[in-house]
């Protein structure tokens, strides 16, 4: 006996195994985001008043990244909808768009990640908080006494770069483009007018100045942390969706000769939690972006 | 019974010719028969395999706690000196230090729970027998099943290689709690999260297959309410894994990025550890890990319990000789089940300061959800109301799980209550509660499977005498280590201690609640020692599990004179099981049919045959 329903729709179900099989996975990814929302609920719900970071993030890259993967699902759909009318050219012109709109898509969530990454927030001896991108930073071989100017930071914590414990190179000075604040709060809400009006410039930090320097990376506070998170979860997802679409696309095609119904079925199966990873960023926009 | 073998011509006659995967049906070697298999009873046996090996494993873990429980700081005679030559420091003269006593426990619960009995109860007679029950050719995604097993494989093998790195495996119990988890010293957490997120993905991919399968590969004629209940229990428990795993994973991922990563999810604003301010954010919440684990957590104690009731079931009905009593209240308790025990999870959380009226709803649904749980024991029970019943090794076992879930069961009452529980949280007396559940309860239902399905794999009968040795040991010996923990609890010795509550017995206070009597303590050596005489129980069934494999007794198809569909299949079943789909004609208890030729009648049985017998449908 072989496996029935394979290709063909069971009839009291209307469904053939793969479809059922994708939607239930669906299930339980709704449950996993569900979970990651609702952490992200309970976090901001619990966070003291003013402690709740706003305006981070870019609008504008985040309502391209969303118009992006919109798009991507209509040629997802396209691309499906190719099959079924058998028109294999249509198809793969379609899915090349759809695995280009998402390694776009991918692009510019780096560009964003690297943003945060080199991001500091560095708080002074002075009691005041110095805010900025990284630009340079100067290190004195401690043998030699030379200067060294870098573009990148050595290491992971402050500490030890100014200890000069990193490869024997001692943080003398940092350069970042940004401004300095007296309060950490104002740093809080960067939509506020205040926020808005202030002028960011070049800033050379002594090391000697410097009692604390960390980047926004995830441990940075509770939003960084759930953004990395869902957003970095999302990106793996759509990294996974992008490769099984691409091996359909490429190598997996050979199959549209001998099984095109069959085909059309996968097309239809990773279609569908390509939806799915859209749908996830929709919920992910308005709740990091917007709010 | 030969000649229901006669009815099948030989496997490969009737198969369609299908030249695109012939290859994998000839010849297959080692590989591809035993380790990269994708034939559902390959996959299920693999799996009962390994679940046994943890759950030995997991026994002699809690054997070592219980020696140091019993005889705190004196070094464990005979695996002394091999524990310290393999763990070193934290067994320094082959005694249990508290670290390496946390990191047992710990590891004790996860082994037991995600990787033995959960393996046991849904993946290995989940995938040998639900298709085979249904009808089907092997599950909906044979690849995804095999997929699943390496899963889990590799989730195994990730916990137990975190016993041998430095600092050990990880401490912080099996719910894991932060900030515990996150601010113990050793990475054995980060093992343990890893691991669970590969068994969770295990157990997802299992889900969605046993789903898909139920619904998709039914044979004809296999209506909803023909199913054996067996099948509607794995279908149940299907769904409970589905949808309350993924957000364990989350918290799983959420505690790794904590512990990686350096967040703050769980961890309060201003956290001292050693004290000293921790290096962290703050912000998080400690109450959220245990939100999102327990909602896991619940779900996961009716996985434990519904593929053992499941196995109960099918063993009562074909050893009472009639319908088991109430089938349609057996599937729909066993839907409400499922349902409501995704809204009772916070009934583990009464002492974290919820409010007054949460703590009254998740009492109100504790109990709700008793309800239906009674029912399906008592469809149990009054199923042997006027049956002929006969007495073997898996009917004993089926029996013995009747009285030892009942005490489960009912001594979890006062927990779900949220008065009595403040007074018995944290106390040997759940651990009572639920190893009555799970031990003398899951696990002996796991055995009256294995005795059971044992003749479908092999052909061959485990030998009766041993099963029986193994079966009235096993039942004494249980109850003689989880009764007197009642006795403890009660008494207010609390669980999670090293020393087994030693200090708290001699701490004193005048005026105060007295400290526990020596009488509470003493107990402890008789829990040691009958713990010891249950593992020594086992040997005659290890014995006999690979003796018979070759040396039991020999028998047809159908020894139990069964009627469900994976007794119409040849023994053992070939690959695609079934020489010709099966039609279903029936029910799946037809027992004693009055006028009916034998006082059994197969599923599959042409409705012909039957045609005199008034209820033959």
């Amino acid at each position: 006996m072989e496996i029935p329903y394979t290709v063909k729709n069971r009839p009291d179900t209307g469904l053939y195994n793969a479809k059922l099989g994708i939607w239930l996975f669906l299930a339980s990814e709704v449950m996993l985001f569900g979970g990651l929302f609702s952490a992200y609920i309970l976090l901001r719900v619990g966070a003291p008043a003013g402690e709740w970071p706003h305006g981070w993030l870019d609008v504008r890259l985040g309502t391209v990244n969303t118009l992006l993967l919109a798009l991507s699902a209509i040629t997802t759909l396209l691309a499906w909808a190719s099959c079924k009318v058998r028109e294999f050219g249509k198809f793969k012109f379609f899915h090349a768009c759809t695995i280009l709109l998402a390694l776009t898509f991918l692009g510019i969530k780096s560009y964003e990640y690297h943003d945060k990454w080199i991001h500091y927030e560095i708080q002074l001896n002075n009691g005041k908080i110095a805010d900025g991108h990284f630009e340079s930073a100067v290190y004195v071989n401690q043998a030699s006494k030379q200067e060294v100017e870098e573009h990148s930071y050595r290491g992971n914590s402050f500490s030890q770069v100014a200890g000069g414990t990193t490869n024997n190179y001692q943080l003398a000075s940092v350069t970042i483009h940004g401004h300095v604040v007296e309060k950490h709060e104002e740093l809080m809400d960067l939509r506020s007018e205040e926020a808005k009006k202030a002028v960011h410039k070049e800033l050379t930090i002594a090391a000697t100045d410097i009692k604390k320097m960390e980047n926004y990376g995830p441990r940075h506070n509770t939003f960084t942390a759930i953004y990395f998170t869902l957003t970095g979860l999302h990106a793996l997802h759509i990294f996974g969706g992008t490769l099984v679409i691409f091996y359909l696309w490429g190598p997996g095609s050979k199959m549209w000769k001998t099984d095109p119904e069959r085909f059309t079925n996968r097309i239809e199966v990773s279609g569908l939690f390509w939806h799915f990873v859209d749908l996830v960023w929709i919920f992910l926009f308005p709740v990091l972006y917007l709010t | 019974m030969e000649a229901t073998v006669q009815q099948f011509p030989p496997y490969r006659e009737t198969a369609a010719p299908h030249g695109h995967d012939d290859h994998g049906h000839h010849e297959p070697n080692f590989w591809s028969k035993y380790i990269f298999s994708t034939d559902h009873k390959v996959i299920g046996i693999q799996y009962g395999f390994m679940a046994l090996c943890f759950m030995l494993f997991g026994f002699f873990l809690m054997l070592m706690m219980r020696w140091q429980i019993a005889h705190p700081g004196v070094p464990v005679p005979v695996f002394g000196p091999l524990l310290e030559k393999i763990l070193g420091q934290p067994a320094a003269h082959g005694a249990i230090s508290p670290e390496l006593y946390n990191s047992f426990g710990a590891m004790h619960g996860t082994i037991m729970i995600f990787l033995g009995v959960v393996p046991l109860a849904f993946a290995a007679f989940g995938n040998y027998v639900v298709p085979l029950m249904i009808g089907a050719p092997d599950m909906a995604f044979p690849r995804i099943n095999m997929a699943s097993f390496h899963a889990f494989f590799l989730g195994g093998v990730v916990m137990l290689v975190s016993f041998f790195i430095p600092g050990g495996a990880a401490q912080a119990g099996w719910t894991s709690y932060s900030p515990l988890a996150t601010t113990i010293p050793t990475n054995g957490q980060v093992f343990w999260l890893v691991g669970m997120v590969l068994l969770i993905t295990s157990s997802l991919l299992g889900a969605v297959n046993f789903i898909a399968t139920i619904i998709q590969l039914r044979a004809p004629g296999m209506t909803w309410m023909r199913l054996p209940w067996f099948v509607w229990a794995q279908f149940v428990t299907a769904f409970i894994l589905l949808l309350a795993f993924p957000p364990l994973e989350a918290a799983g991922v959420l505690q790794l990025m904590d512990n990686v990563a350096h967040t703050s999810f769980f961890l309060p604003t201003g956290l001292a550890v050693g004290g000293q301010l921790a290096d962290r954010s703050g912000g998080g919440s400690p109450l959220l890990w245990q939100h999102l684990f327990w909602f896991l957590g619940h779900p996961e104690v009716y996985v434990l319990i519904l593929p053992a009731m499941g196995i109960v079931v099918e063993v009562i009905a074909n050893n009472t000789r009639k319908p088991i009593w109430g089938y349609k209240s057996l599937v729909y308790s066993v839907l409400f089940v499922g349902f409501m025990s995704f809204l009772v999870w916070a009934h583990h959380m009464f002492l974290t300061g919820m409010g007054q009226k949460i703590a009254t709803f998740f009492q109100a649904t504790t109990m709700i959800i008793s309800i239906p749980s009674v029912i399906i024991l008592t469809c149990m029970l009054l199923s042997l109301w006027g049956g002929s019943i006969r007495i073997n090794t898996p009917m004993l076992f089926a029996l013995g799980f009747l009285p030892m879930f009942g005490i489960g069961g009912l001594t979890g009452l006062p927990l779900g209550l949220a008065v009595c529980d403040v007074y018995l949280h944290d106390t040997y007396y759940i651990i009572a509660h639920f190893h009555y559940v799970v031990a003398p309860g899951t696990i002996f239902a796991l055995f009256a499977g294995i005795y059971f399905w044992f003749p479908k794999m092999t052909g061959r009968k485990m030998n009766e005498f041993w099963g029986r040795v193994h079966f009235w040991c096993s039942f004494a010996f249980m109850n003689i280590v989880f009764m007197p923990m009642f006795v403890q609890g009660i008494k207010g010795m609390l669980r999670r201690m090293s020393d087994g509550g030693i200090n708290y017995s001699a701490a004193r206070v005048p005026n105060a609640i007295d400290a526990l009597p020596g009488s509470v303590m003493q107990l402890n050596g008789v829990i040691l020692w009958a713990a010891v005489c249950l593992g020594i129980a086992q040997i005659p069934f290890i014995i006999n599990l690979f003796w018979s494999i070759s040396h039991g007794e020999k028998v047809g198809t159908n020894p139990w004179r069964a009627t469900t569909l994976d007794w119409q299949t040849p023994t053992p079943p070939p690959h695609g099981n079934f020489a010709h789909e099966p039609h279903v004609a029936r029910g799946p208890y037809e027992y004693s049919v009055p006028g009916a030729a034998e006082d059994f009648t197969p599923q599959d049985a042409p409705a012909d045959k039957t045609s005199t017998a008034p209820n033959a449908h």
